[in-house]
């Protein structure tokens, strides 16, 4: 009946199949990503022996994995379509909440859970004025970066504060090891592993991908915008706040300058790995990747004797290529419209 | 005496991967001739405009304009050798007011470089003269109606010494007084010679105003007609390639039990609305633009609040606090603003279908991929939603295929009573004849359904009683043989003192 749109049909349908598993496998940002980090670690192992060597790969991993866990919370921001700017204070402010406890005489432990939840009240209160007040994100989290650093800075006086005589236990889940795995990454990890299960499978996670994607839309269907809104950085305060817990077990020191612009690392990581600034898109796998080609380039430079000073200008031009990579990838779809 | 032709179409072809958008066309429009455009969605119109002002390049044949030949390299050399375009969005500045619009990018300068806003204010006035209007230069576009807004693009174009005006679906969002006016301008636009390439799916509009009609097809140009020589009957199957019988199903509705009563509602933007709705029944709320159809509908729902008033669903009094409870008791609102309120267009179909209902194809609170690919694939095969599948961003897909994903995701909660704003509203005549089917068919199976439209063919067409309203009260009520184009106005239309 109508023959010219059979034949589209049929041409359309005819190019996928064409692709080759291979072309369809690219198109995918995680792959391309992971080629990437074999292609960089290969390199690296030829131009120094010091790379593929067991001390230095797990003291890398262990210092990827606090940023991680920020990225991984920064990646659930990304797809609501907002992000939170202060993460890296968070992280810092908890740690010195922890330590000044405990230095005041409260156990370890307890202190360590009071940090949790001043970090979730610094999310709930982002939340609170994000998702039911209406204020814009970069703002809101902005102010709260400045607040939980400047709260940081206040408890500590400005300098750090040793905890010397720390528990073993307490030590060992940021700087212990279970069979020769440090104790930091398996925890990364295990955040990882629960995130991208739920980011994927369950509806709560779903609704942010709505709201990220379309947020009227969303609201016309029924979703509760606000709570969406305000669960999604009581999670990334929460997950700022353990990594600001685990880098105090890992260091036992607690500094207000921990986690300095950890949020724009965190934003970098994600959006290598494929999240999108305007919302409905990002994976976790893609930030975890994000953050290891970071700390991979790190790596290499501190290996190849180059100044620490490089990385940040490096890391730029890695963002920048990679937006401008996915830019030009999805050029010709935006000019078809 | 025959027209001098102004620009010449000769076989344009433009080709994107995989498809051809237009194939070998060729038209000719006269000066001061007022030239329709018409076929379904994906009839590649919009590529066709595209060409011309220069968004798109063609892939083969060539354009003369004026006796030169004409290959623009982008819209605003278009624009410079006369030929301007109004979107059916408006493209304007809404924080700027309208002699920066008119003038944007070409504000006149005073000596040193400062803009000279006094001559660009008395500039912007002489133009909006031309056309009887009072509009003032100095006001922001964003305080405007919709109306007025088009009228400014309009005379931006035509500032820049406009002699082929194109319009993309000018009526679309403009109430009946407001589209005499813009037909009063486009006639006078013709007597000073200029040529308008008018482009609609209202054919009564197009019979109106146009010399000749052009209808394309899957690309390819059918035919071009003499308005005189026509009628609407023979354009629609034309544009939909087979013969439509019965533009809109019997009317049987009306006999059920009532379903849902409303008493004495007021909220923001109307007062005192009372009526009620019977299973397998159709009840249309007309009105002009801003009469408060929308609005009562929202409140009803949960998305607005509400002041004052009762509602009872099957005889039990309820409230919707939010949307979220409205749905639960299975009363949906499917949104006049497909694009932005109703479909979340860079994800998947099988996302938008089952937004609504995420619930029902979990186990244990996670999402089961084959749950709600199944759902998706009943409701795309039971609405026949043309899609390549299941995972197909909703970008991709055409107008009217796009509506009845959203009235998919609704049709999933099981829906007792759907409010459908505009449902058809941009969609062709195809699709939206299948539309008007399936509401049928729904109410058949006993949902009751209030239709919010304002064309009134539609609205006629298909509801079997009418509530009409007029700047946000109930102005009255119709049934049967008294819903007709003139009752309907006539209630619209009046100003009523009563209400003040």
């Amino acid at each position: 009946m109508n023959p010219s749109l059979e034949k589209q049909a049929v041409q359309s349908g005819g190019t996928t199949k064409q692709k080759g598993i291979l072309s369809r496998a690219f198109a995918i940002r995680e792959f391309s990503l992971l080629i990437i980090i074999i292609g960089c670690a290969i390199l690296l192992s030829f131009l120094t022996p010091h790379f593929l060597t067991v001390p230095n790969l797990t003291t890398t991993a262990i210092g990827l994995a606090a940023d991680g866990i920020i990225a991984v919370g920064m990646t659930v921001a990304l797809v609501l379509g907002g992000f939170d700017l202060s993460v890296g204070s968070v992280m810092a402010l908890s740690g010195v909440i922890a330590g000044s406890l405990y230095l005041g005489g409260v156990n370890i432990w307890i202190a360590a859970g009071i940090a949790l939840v001043v970090g979730m009240i610094c999310g709930l209160i982002n939340g609170y004025f994000i998702g039911r007040v209406g204020l814009n994100p970069f703002i809101t989290t902005l102010g709260m970066m400045s607040i939980a650093r400047g709260a940081s800075y206040v408890l500590t006086k400005g300098s750090p504060l040793s905890l010397a005589g720390i528990s073993k236990g307490f030590k060992f889940i940021g700087g212990g090891q279970i069979f020769g795995f440090p104790m930091m990454v398996l925890i990364y990890l295990l955040i990882v592993v629960i995130m991208d299960f739920v980011l994927r499978r369950s509806v709560v996670m779903r609704q942010v991908f709505y709201v990220g994607s379309n947020e009227k839309a969303a609201a016309l269907s029924g979703i509760n915008v606000s709570k969406v809104k305000t669960g999604v950085f009581f999670l990334t305060g929460t997950l700022a706040a353990i990594s600001g817990i685990l880098t105090l077990s890992r260091f036992t020191v607690a500094t207000p300058n921990a986690g300095m612009s950890a949020e724009m690392r965190a934003i970098a990581a994600c959006v290598i790995g494929g999240a999108s600034l305007s919302g409905g898109e990002g994976t976790i796998l893609g930030s975890v990747l994000g953050v290891i080609l970071l700390a991979l380039v790190n790596n290499a430079l501190i290996l190849l004797n180059v100044s620490v000073y490089w990385q940040d200008l490096i890391t730029g031009m890695i963002l920048i290529s990679a937006v401008l990579v996915d830019f030009l990838s999805h050029r010709s779809r935006f000019l078809r419209d | 005496m025959e027209k001098k032709v102004l620009l010449s179409i000769r076989n344009i072809t433009k080709v994107f991967p995989g498809v051809k958008a237009i194939d070998q066309v060729s038209l000719d429009v006269k000066k001061g001739e007022v030239h329709a455009l018409v076929g379904e969605n994906g009839a590649g119109k919009s590529t066709l405009v595209n060409i011309i002002s220069g968004v798109l390049k063609p892939d083969g044949g060539e354009l003369i304009f004026d006796d030169q030949p004409y290959a623009p390299a982008n819209p605003r050399e278009a624009q410079a050798r006369g030929i301007g375009l109004v979107h059916q969005e408006t493209a304007l500045c809404p924080h700027l007011s309208v002699a920066e619009n008119v003038f944007l990018g070409r504000m006149p300068y005073k000596a040193g470089g400062l803009v000279d806003f006094k001559k660009a204010w008395l500039d912007t006035k002489k133009l909006l003269q031309n056309f009887s209007t009072d509009l003032n230069p100095k006001v922001k576009v964003e305080n405007l109606s919709v109306a007025n807004q088009q009228l400014v693009e309009i005379v931006k174009a035509l500032s820049q010494d406009c002699r082929l005006l194109i319009l993309d679906e000018p009526t679309s969002s403009l109430t009946d007084a407001e589209t005499e006016n813009l037909f009063r301008i486009i006639g006078e636009l013709k007597e000073r010679g200029i040529s308008v390439l008018y482009i609609s799916h209202r054919l009564k509009e197009v019979f109106r105003i146009c010399e000749r009609i052009t209808i394309l097809r899957d690309g390819v140009l059918v035919k071009t007609l003499n308005t005189s020589e026509t009628n609407e009957e023979e354009i629609i199957c034309q544009m939909v390639g087979r013969n439509i019988d019965h533009l809109y199903p019997a009317k049987k509705g009306g006999n059920g039990e009532e379903i849902l009563r409303v008493e004495n509602l007021s909220g923001q933007c109307f007062r005192d609305i009372s009526f009620s709705l019977k299973k397998g029944e159709i009840l249309g709320f007309a009105g002009l633009v801003g009469a408060g159809r929308s609005e009562v509908a929202r409140a009803i729902c949960g998305i607005d609040p509400l002041e004052t008033g009762q509602i009872y669903l099957n005889g039990q009094k309820v409230r919707f606090n939010s949307y979220y409870d409205a749905i639960r008791a299975r009363v949906a609102y499917l949104t006049e603003d497909r694009k932005n309120e109703g479909l979340f267009l860079k994800m998947s179909v099988v996302a938008n279908l089952v937004v609504t209902s995420l619930r029902d194809v979990t186990h244990h609170h996670l999402v089961q991929q084959e749950k709600e690919q199944a759902l998706a694939a009943r409701y795309v095969e039971k609405l026949q939603i043309k899609t390549a599948d299941l995972f197909q961003k909703m970008i991709n897909l055409s107008g009217g295929n796009q509506q009845k994903v959203v009235v998919g995701k609704w049709l999933a909660i099981d829906p007792v009573v759907l409010f459908m704003d505009e449902p058809t509203r941009g969609i062709d005549v195809g699709a939206k004849t299948e539309l008007h089917y399936l509401m049928r068919e729904l109410c058949d199976r006993g949902i009751g359904i209030v239709l919010i439209s304002s064309e009134l063919p539609e609205i006629i067409g298909m509801c079997d009683r009418v509530i009409v309203m007029n700047e946000g009260c109930k102005a009255g009520e119709l049934g049967g043989e008294e819903i007709t184009e003139q009752n309907i106005m006539r209630l619209a239309a009046t100003q009523s003192d009563q209400s003040a």
